[in-house]
């Protein structure tokens, strides 16, 4: 409780921040129509008339949230909470792509570390390629898999997951890979000295040791899955999906569509992180691994 | 002297090890005979790099020497460890921390396949050897240090190895709780008969616990003394303070001199 000022001062900060730059940016289109309507606007009038714009270069905070509570709870209350102008249906659309792929890319991520720890040639042969695949701008790669998908007939839901998991999958690897080498020499030794199997040594040792390490890169993971979802649905010029709003917003210059749709992205993908943090804690309390 | 009339369990014969390593080759083990009584308690003491807990290592089959010859209950260390000859308690003690005290105790006999009522059966009584009757579903980080190591040689009790090799396990302790632990290894040493190997750099501790005190020294890595103690079995904390401990002690100390050459 008593982080609570010094939180709500860092937002009230930020807020601030905020107000003076949408005041800053908006301020020549006000003293543009003041002159075209041809009379002087003190400051106080132009400020006041940049926090309510229509299509602000930046919308106010004000305005964005008004803008996600039209689209989110006001729906709801009127009972259209699946229409296609409400921020839940298209938010939903780009969840289950994220959800999608995020499984993909965790079994496909741990699968594949499980083989990097245990084979050194895989070490060899599919690490760096692992590494590359994610040097690989994924604006450039997505349009590329969504037409190759769709050439097969595969659209839909699946092509946004299967980018979802190209960009998930990485962290994955890289943290269980480490996770199961975390073990060290000693523990290692003990195991010789009971002649206990590869096996053994994996379900016994290695993978309850790579717990803390697996649930840190699925926390990446699931945001870096949200981030492909929307990127999925950036190039096919997508009428459903957070990113498909974004891509309108920016057709029609509306800023606080664009805005919101963002911060619902944000909203998302906290709340998924914060749903593996829980997930995280409750698993590790009962390995007795947190106290 | 008592000359020793136990079958021997333990037997080198002119051990060589060398690790090949960046900045060329490093004798660890140079020319290591040794025979060890069943029943005996043996300390290997010396100065880092004598190769004692190479050797060690050597009797438990984790490294593989470059000469010479070694068996474990007339079979090679390899053999050995397949037929549960040993237990081995390393400096820490090594605990998995999301398994309880009973769990760690567990881990080997679940490795090796016991049933699980006899699993049940010898947490219980391994525990009760070590003194942590329970403690059996305590995490580790519940438990002292002292009592942590404990359990690791519970651990290392647990599927009735004969042979006990322990490479300084209480080499991270404080005095105090070492002084308790010694005893109570004795106490514990007396009661099931193992025989033990005992990797140590305290010369009161490897005085006070052994039958068989094996001084090495570095550079490379030898045997420069074997003692065995006139020290009678029933060993009081006091018994550091009599003269036949004291000059057991100095003799220690003049073999890890000499040893050390001019180094000193």
């Amino acid at each position: 409780m008593r982080y609570i000022l010094p939180v709500l001062t860092v937002i009230a900060v930020i807020v601030g921040i905020w107000y003076a730059a949408a005041v800053w940016m908006n301020a020549q289109w006000a003293y543009d129509q003041a002159e075209r309507a041809g009379v002087e606007i003190t400051f106080t009038e132009m400020a006041a008339q940049t926090m309510q714009q229509d299509k602000p270069v930046l919308p106010a905070p004000h305005q964005v949230a008004q803008e996600l509570w039209k689209t989110t709870g006001a729906m709801v209350l009127s009972g259209r909470a699946f229409s296609k102008r409400s921020l839940i249906f298209h938010g939903w659309i780009t969840l289950s792509a994220t959800l999608l792929g995020f499984a993909i890319g965790s079994v496909a991520g741990i699968a594949l570390a499980v083989g990097i720890v245990h084979s050194r040639v895989m070490d060899m042969s599919v690490m760096p390629w692992a590494i590359a695949s994610q040097t690989i701008p994924i604006l450039a790669l997505a349009p590329m898999i969504i037409v190759v998908l769709n050439s097969v007939g595969v659209q839909g839901l699946l092509p946004k997951a299967v980018i979802s998991a190209y960009l998930s999958f990485f962290p994955v690897v890289v943290g269980m890979v480490t996770g199961l080498r975390s073990p060290d020499a000693m523990q290692m030794d003990l195991l010789k000295t009971y002649s206990a199997s590869n096996a053994q040594g994996f379900w016994k040792l290695r993978l309850p040791a790579s717990m803390p390490f697996l649930f840190t890169s699925l926390k990446i993971g699931i945001a870096a899955s949200l981030v492909g979802a929307i990127v999925g649905e950036l190039p096919t010029g997508a009428i459903r999906g957070l990113g498909a709003r974004m891509l309108t917003g920016s057709y029609y210059g509306q800023n606080i569509q664009i805005w919101s749709a963002l911060f619902a992205a944000a909203i998302v993908a906290a709340l998924l992180v914060a749903l593996i943090g829980l997930i995280e804690r409750v698993t590790l309390k009962r390995m007795g691994l947190a106290r | 002297m008592n000359k020793s009339t136990q079958p021997v369990v333990i037997q080198a014969k002119n051990l060589d090890l060398t690790f090949q390593t960046n900045d060329g080759p490093v004798h660890a083990l140079k020319d290591v005979s040794l025979d060890i009584g069943k029943g005996e308690f043996v300390s290997f003491i010396g100065p880092s790099g004598c190769g004692k807990t190479t050797f060690l290592r050597v009797m438990a089959g984790l490294e593989t020497p470059t000469g010479g010859e070694i068996s474990v209950n007339g079979m090679t260390p390899d053999e050995a460890r397949k037929s549960r000859a040993y237990g081995y308690v390393f400096q820490a003690a090594g605990l998995y921390p999301w398994r309880t005290i009973g769990g760690n105790i567990r881990l080997p006999l679940e490795i090796m396949g016991y049933d699980k009522a006899d699993q049940a059966e010898r947490v219980k009584r391994v525990l009760e050897l070590v003194e942590l009757s329970g403690f059996e579903k305590k995490f580790p980080w519940q438990l002292s240090g002292g009592m942590q190591q404990r359990a690791s040689i519970a651990r290392a009790l647990a599927f009735d190895a004969e042979i006990l090799l322990m490479d300084e396990p209480f080499g991270a302790l404080d005095e105090i709780v070492r002084d308790h632990l010694n005893e109570q290894l004795l106490a514990l040493w007396a009661r099931t008969k193992k025989t033990i190997g005992f990797v140590t750099h305290s010369i009161p501790e490897a005085v006070y616990l052994s039958t068989k005190i094996v001084v090495m020294s570095p550079r490379p890595g030898r045997i420069s003394d074997v003692i065995d103690s006139p020290l009678p079995p029933e060993r009081p904390l006091d018994i550091r303070d009599s003269p036949e401990f004291i000059e057991l002690a100095h003799r220690v100390r003049d073999g890890l001199r000499e040893g050390h050459g001019d180094a000193v």
